[in-house]
This record gives C-alpha cells, structure tokens and sequence, in this order.
C-alpha cells in the first residue's frame, strides 16, 4: 500500500513544481515498478511502464481533478499501459487474449472447485518464501489471465481497497470481487498443487544417503 | 444441530473471498466459522488461501528497484538535475 506522503503538495505539483515532481516519483515508483513487472513479468517491459505512467502524469497533471487519490490515478495509468503493453507483446506471440471487458466474466471457464486440498500452512515461511519458491509465485500470478491478475496484483500484492481497485481498473466493485474470488482460487490451487508435492516429500521422503 | 441456514461448502466457497476481506455481515461470518469448524475440506481450503494472499503480499514488499532504474527515469524525466541519493 502506497503511503500518501506528508510533503506532497497537489497545487503545487499542478503549478509545475519540479522538485514536487521528483518526490512524487520517489514516492511512488517502487510500486508502480511492482505492478509493471508482476503483470508483465520481465524487468524490461517493467521498466518501460514506470517511465511512461510518469512521463503521462507529467503531461496530466493539469487535469488530475482530485476525486480519486493520487496513488488510485497513478495505479490507473500504469495498469492501462500495463494492459496495452500485453496487448502489445500478445500479438506477437498469440499465448492469451487481454480483455478487460465485463462481458467475458465467465469466458475463462476456469475451475472454481477447488481439487487440492493438502494443507500445507504449516511448512516454514523460509521454504515457502525461498528463491524457489518465489520464482513458483511469479509464475503462477503470470498463468491468470490478465483481467484476473491486475485485479490480484492491485488488491492482495498491493493492497489498495475493493473500491480504489474498482475505480482505478473503472470496473464496478462487483467486478472487481468477482475477479478476486476466481484469481484467489486460481493461485490457491497452483500454490496447492507445489507446496503440497513439497509437503509429500517432506514427510515420505527417506535419506538419500547415508552419513 | 438443525439450523434454518445451513451453509453448503458451495455457499462457503462463493463467500470466501468476501469472508477474508471482512466483507460479511457478522451472522453470516459465524455461518461460515460454524460449517467450517465441520468441515475439514473447507477449512483447508480458507486456510491456504489466506496463506497465498499472505505470501504474496509478504513476497512482493522485498521488490525494489533495480541498479540503474531511477537514474534513466529521472534522465526521461528531464529531472536528472534532482538526482538525490535514495533514502
């Protein structure tokens, strides 16, 4: 969740105030960078969604109106260019269409029962935020299909309201839970499938040699 | 033993994600805890989801930015003049 910093001034950043500027970047790059690399996944595009929502809000700035916060208009810039850049990148390689409609709600056919079901909460957080573990997590988020993924990334990774979600996404809150129950379920059950094979051998698997 | 509302693992997995978000009216949030309390499949199922979210969250707030990355933006920026260290 991006902290609304004290020092930051609205009219002067509407004035032009570069030095205003420089703290808004600083302020907020670190999670607009975030967004970018977990919709996208590789540091390039990432990047180049950073530079571009900043450089819009630099040419927008005279008409930010102040009805949502200054984090929730940044978020919206950068998911839109985060969505045209996929876009952009599926052309080339036909994996997934990007849509953000509200009529494709129940195209993906996804699976909403749950199938597995090892409990695997209890192994320790250092294996279940190893290296490994969290190349495991990248790629999962990168299996859901865009328009579940930028509400997952908003919402549970970012950690921005239901309703800064819906709006910085301009989809209703409905929506925007809708999204969130099958992009949870979806992850749950990827992060099942491998924590759980992890479980399995944890408990079953004898000493490969012997000391 | 008979209550009115009994909820189905069905209801429970359609509330779910309202359920961790504190979303649910309270009767219903003590619906969900009842049938979960009885039900080992859903209880898993609530509880490794809470854990996704969590690690996600968790995971991502180590994400920095790289070598390099604040510099080339302030250069587009034509804000380079500012370049601060970084606290």
């Amino acid at each position: 969740m991006i902290e609304n910093s004290p020092e930051l001034s609205i009219p002067a950043l509407r004035a032009g105030d570069r030095h205003q500027f420089a703290l808004l970047v600083d302020s907020y790059s670190i999670p607009i960078y975030r967004l970018g690399l977990k919709m996208l996944g590789n540091q390039q595009d990432a990047e180049d969604v950073l530079q571009i929502t900043f450089l819009k809000a630099l040419q927008h700035l005279g008409d930010f109106e102040g009805r949502s916060s200054l984090s929730t208009w940044l978020y919206r810039i950068a998911a839109n260019e985060a969505l045209m850049l996929l876009r952009r990148n599926s052309q080339k390689s036909i994996r997934q269409s990007i849509s953000l409609d509200e009529e494709s709600e129940d195209a993906d056919g996804e699976a909403l029962q749950p199938v597995q079901l090892a409990d695997w909460t209890a192994l320790p957080e250092s294996d279940l935020l190893s290296a490994e573990s969290k190349q495991h997590l990248d790629s999962a988020v990168q299996n859901l299909p865009a328009r579940l993924r930028v509400v997952f990334i908003m919402r549970d990774i970012e950690g921005l309201s239901i309703k800064d979600t819906a709006e910085a996404l301009a989809l209703t809150e409905t929506a925007v839970k809708t999204r969130l129950l099958r992009a949870r379920l979806n992850l749950r059950e990827q992060l099942s499938d491998y924590f759980g094979e992890r479980l399995h051998q944890e408990t079953h698997d004898e000493p490969r040699t012997q000391p | 033993m008979n209550h009115e509302h009994n909820l189905s693992c069905q209801d429970l997995l359609g509330n779910l994600s309202n359920f961790i978000d504190g979303e649910l009216t309270d009767d219903l949030c003590q619906e969900l805890q009842r049938h979960m309390s009885g039900c080992e499949n859903c209880r898993v199922v609530f509880d490794t989801m809470t854990r996704t979210i969590y690690l996600y969250h968790a995971g991502a707030q180590q994400t920095g930015l790289p070598e390099g990355v604040r510099g080339r933006l302030f250069e587009t920026l034509h804000l380079d003049d500012l370049l601060k260290p970084a606290e």
